[in-house]
């Protein structure tokens, strides 16, 4: 369970969040609105990019900003770049890469990559250089490289947003799919507006909390006022 | 020449990174150290060999000598100048050959493979403080940033001739350095989100 306690954000004089307090449970949650509304920043307390300059942010009962490492070894973030994403310099490597540390055999190693690159159909592009492929390739590199660890939670920050509709298509079949608890900050409406609890931002609050359908009514609204 | 890894089976590929490694420095002193045109004519051959051995086809090959083009004529004629032409013959192939060398290694040895190397051989340093994980990071990410740097020059010299500023040096040099700084930015960020910081 994600909460968020009174949560403010401040940068260089700029309240960039203001007394957020909600609970994020639901296996789908959306966050929509206007550039700079703080989508970004508050996907990035959860898994503690960003430290709160007020209130708390706990996940799973833990504080992301004490327990670091605990929290974003359940939580993965997908950027909307996936060439700041991408570490290493080949496909395969790139996914071998988020496994440096979990102490497993090379088989389960070896399984883990290729089911990783399954999932995202990159299974053919293993020894492929990862800056050869295209900008939706990459995406899906980078979302092999996360989904690999087997995370509870995915954080996803615009991911389509470089993406052209055959590509943003493939993701978005590849995410609905997935088990896990997907939090997406995104401008694509039509991909929210079915999801069950879909938040929308305005100059760092939350103006509405509901689902899908009257969440992007509400946004629509805002935009034509 | 961005040392992007060739895969294969051969003997080569095969062969312990370390070992390698340490091959990579014994053919480069024995360069250094035994400086004559017969010890550069041996070299060259077993250099060849070793590429045929591990199939690197003829284009890949001459690709990672590319960026020597300019180099080594110059240096070449200044040598010739300075010392005359058989040093200048023995210090341009001394450089050809070691870098021919070094990037038989990096076509042949996966990145990863070579950071794990690397961070086995400073292990011992780790208990004065030696960031031996980083540093083998840094070298991927020096490999995995160039083409990421060259598509931003690519964009900023797209961006400058659209607007007529084709000879302005601030126009290209000012934004690539913008982007450059927020590209390591958003690298910081996902380094921190993949765990690098934990």
């Amino acid at each position: 369970m994600i909460c968020f306690n009174n949560v403010g954000l401040t940068y260089e004089d700029r309240n960039v969040l203001t007394e957020i307090t909600c609970e994020l449970n639901e296996p789908r949650v959306g966050i929509i609105g206007a550039n700079g509304s703080g989508k970004s920043s508050l996907l990035r307390l959860i898994n503690g990019l960003t430290t709160p300059t007020t209130g708390t942010v706990t996940v799973g009962g833990l504080d992301p900003t004490d327990h670091g490492r605990d929290v974003r070894s359940r939580v993965s973030f997908l950027f909307s770049n996936p060439d700041a994403q991408i570490v290493m310099p080949t496909v395969g490597e790139d996914i071998e890469f988020s496994l440096r540390r979990n102490k497993i055999s090379a088989l389960e190693r070896h399984e883990r990559i290729s089911q990783a690159l399954a999932l995202v159909g990159l299974s053919d592009y293993q020894e492929h250089p990862a800056h050869l492929l295209s900008s939706g390739q990459k995406q899906l590199l980078a979302m092999a490289a996360i989904m690999v660890t087997e995370p509870d939670i995915l954080l996803c920050d615009e991911p389509t947003t470089l993406l052209d509709r055959r590509n943003t298509r493939v993701l978005i079949d590849i995410i609905d799919a997935l088990p896990q608890q997907i939090i997406m900050a995104t401008h694509d409406l039509d991909l929210v507006s079915q999801w069950p609890r879909v938040l929308v931002m305005e100059h760092g609050e939350i103006i509405a909390d509901s689902s899908g359908h009257e969440a992007v009514a509400t946004y629509k609204a805002t935009v034509d006022r | 020449m961005i040392g992007i890894y060739s895969p294969g089976h051969s003997i080569l590929h095969r062969t312990p990174t370390g070992a390698k490694l340490l091959l990579l420095l014994t053919f480069t002193s024995a360069l250094l150290i035994f400086r004559s045109i017969t010890t550069m004519g041996i070299a060259a051959v077993v250099l060849l060999v070793a590429y045929v051995l591990a199939r690197i086809p003829l284009r890949l090959a001459m690709t990672q000598l590319k960026p020597l083009r300019w180099i080594l004529p110059i240096l070449f004629a200044f040598q010739w100048w300075l010392l005359g032409i058989e040093s200048a013959t023995l210090i341009t192939s001394t450089l050809l050959l070691a870098v021919a060398a070094a990037a038989l290694i990096t076509l042949t040895t996966p990145v990863s493979a070579m950071m794990a190397t690397l961070e086995r051989m400073m292990r011992p340093g780790q208990r004065w403080g030696l960031p031996a994980e980083r540093i083998a990071l840094v070298l991927a990410l020096t490999i995995r940033v160039v083409p990421v740097i060259a598509d931003i020059v690519n964009q900023v010299r797209d961006a400058r001739r659209a607007r007529g500023a084709e000879r302005s040096m601030r126009a290209l040099v000012t934004p690539v350095v913008i982007k450059t700084v927020g590209h390591a930015h958003e690298l910081g960020d996902a380094l921190i989100a993949r765990g690098l910081d934990d």
